[in-house]
């Protein structure tokens, strides 16, 4: 019983985190972007602490727009949800979800701290942790494919259509990529990865898993639809992409996705490659303190990742879509096959220890 | 006539140099002085021949110079000009001289800043000038009158002083 609660507790803490943190970081990105651009950005909106009788309030950081995602959410919610005539309603429907859900789960095997008072700072501790991520996060393709064929018009389904080639392509090169590092440390389990990047070095640290590293953050551009690869959505060419005919809340939820897969696919690469929770010349065990620095420092780390996928999205142009094709299949997958044998070479002559 | 493509150096076929060339640019600009103009705190300088809202203008004795011709309510393409004439009373100063709106409507709901009124005014009276800012709560009030207008409009001297003659 108590056991159920505190995993209950945990859950209820990653989802309500991991929600806040995509709230927020559509401002970053709106604040990041604009600063790029000599702009200033979202800067009126606080948070209301108190309303007056004539309507005004009483609000917390304005200057830094802190309300901007409350302000943000209630439109989306106020909007008109309106579904066209032509659509097929339950995969229409369904689309949002699929996106959006397995974003979330993805988190459940994530390491994010070591212990606090005694519980594993993991909601789930799978032993096969790496390919419950790979699983859940393949479903996210549906969602976009399914928005793309059931909106039932031309640019979603051309969206659609590249998104699926883009995702599954790019989804062998993330796979791959990842392979050498489950060699080195010798288990599936995530928070294996991270015990043994804490009793090491972190894996970033082995000059033979920085290829890898650079496979799997472009891959994971990829994966998440983020620029220099956002093909499914592309603007500019198709009037928005898979996400056209989807309006209110709906939208909303792609939006989220989308963010939500980026935390996702940054937490990962902080847990596969940074050392997660683990930080030099921070004691491994220890007490309450040292098991709040622990998620603290995985926090750290994955804001500084998310920091530069927002900044790689404002500074490079879209690939085009045969270049992306190119890239994914002639570049990344020989590359990550080659970098399989290298690290299986490095580990037989026993530099990796 | 053939292009010859330029031959690529492996840095730049490998992408990674260029892009993090770009990274450092990018990252430069976030502490750079922002160019955003604050809007309703600040408010961007007018340039003199700017073409904003029709206004009324008086001369430098403070009389209203429009003489309530109706040339601009008859020229206005979207017929948002309604004037009232008015004659002076007969023991004005000017009584004889001229007419004078009693009344002078713009419809800014209906104002498609042509510029006609201005083109057709014979005693340069009406101007299409600085205030850019056009808002109101209720199509009542978007309806400008005589006194808004010509608050709007001030004062601009009259080199010919016309009325000085008479």
């Amino acid at each position: 019983m108590e056991a159920i609660l505190i995993h209950l507790i945990k859950i209820a803490c990653v989802l309500g985190v991991v929600l806040l943190i995509c709230a927020y970081i559509v401002l970053v990105e709106r604040r990041v972007c604009a600063f790029i651009q000599d702009r200033l950005g979202p800067n009126r909106v606080g948070i209301p602490l108190w309303f007056r009788k004539d309507g005004s309030a009483i609000t917390l950081g304005g200057k830094w727009a802190l309300g901007q995602p409350l302000v943000d959410a209630m439109k989306s919610l106020l909007k008109e949800d309106f579904v066209p005539a032509h659509v097929n309603k339950l995969y229409f429907w369904l689309a949002p979800i699929l996106a959006m859900s397995p974003a979330l789960i993805v988190f459940a095997v994530i390491p994010f701290g070591s212990q606090l008072l005694g519980v594993p700072m993991i909601v789930a501790d799978v032993n096969v942790g790496i390919l419950f991520v790979f699983a859940t996060a393949s479903i996210t393709v549906y969602g976009i494919v399914l928005a793309g064929w059931s909106s039932n018009s031309k640019y979603p389904f051309l969206g659609g259509i590249r998104s699926s080639a883009q995702l599954i392509s790019y989804e062998i090169c993330l796979g791959l990529s990842v392979v050498p590092l489950f060699m080195q440390v010798e288990s599936l389990k995530l928070s294996e990865v991270v015990t043994w990047q804490s009793n090491h070095l972190w894996l970033i640290c082995y000059p033979w898993n920085w290829l890898p590293a650079l496979i799997y953050l472009a891959s994971s551009f990829a994966e998440t639809n983020r620029l220099p690869f956002d093909m499914p959505e592309a603007e500019q060419e198709l009037a928005g992409g898979y996400n056209v005919e989807y309006s209110s809340m709906k939208f909303a939820m792609f939006f989220m996705a989308e963010y939500t897969n980026m935390i996702a696919a940054s937490a990962l690469m902080v847990t596969l490659f940074l050392g997660g929770w683990s930080l030099p010349f921070v004691p491994v065990t220890g007490g309450i303190l040292v098991g709040l620095a622990h998620i603290c420092i995985f926090l750290a780390k994955l804001f500084g990742l998310l920091f530069f996928f927002i900044w790689v999205r404002w500074t490079l142009p879209r690939f085009r879509y045969d270049q992306l094709m190119g890239l994914g299949w002639k570049v990344f997958l020989p590359l990550a096959l080659l970098n399989v044998l290298i690290v299986a070479g490095v580990i037989m002559v026993g530099l990796s220890k | 006539m053939k292009l010859e493509r330029p031959q690529l150096t492996l840095a730049e076929r490998l992408y990674v140099p260029a892009v993090l060339s770009g990274l450092a640019l990018t990252f430069s600009h976030i502490f750079r002085k922002k160019v955003t103009l604050q809007y309703p705190e600040e408010k961007p300088v007018i340039p003199p021949g700017y073409r904003g809202q029709p206004v009324l203008v008086k001369d430098e004795e403070g009389r209203v110079k429009c003489v309530a011709c109706q040339l601009c309510e008859f020229v206005c393409p979207p017929r948002a000009i309604t004037i009232k004439p008015m004659e002076y009373p007969a023991d004005a100063k000017h009584a004889k001289v001229e007419k004078t709106p009693a009344e002078f409507d713009i419809d800014m709901l209906r104002c498609i800043y042509c510029g006609y009124c201005e083109e057709v005014c014979p005693e340069q009276a009406i101007f299409l000038r600085g205030p850019y800012s056009v808002s109101g709560l209720s199509r009542k009030a978007m309806v400008f009158n005589k006194a808004k207008l010509l608050e709007l409009g001030g004062t601009l001297p009259d080199p010919i002083k016309k009325w000085k003659k008479k």
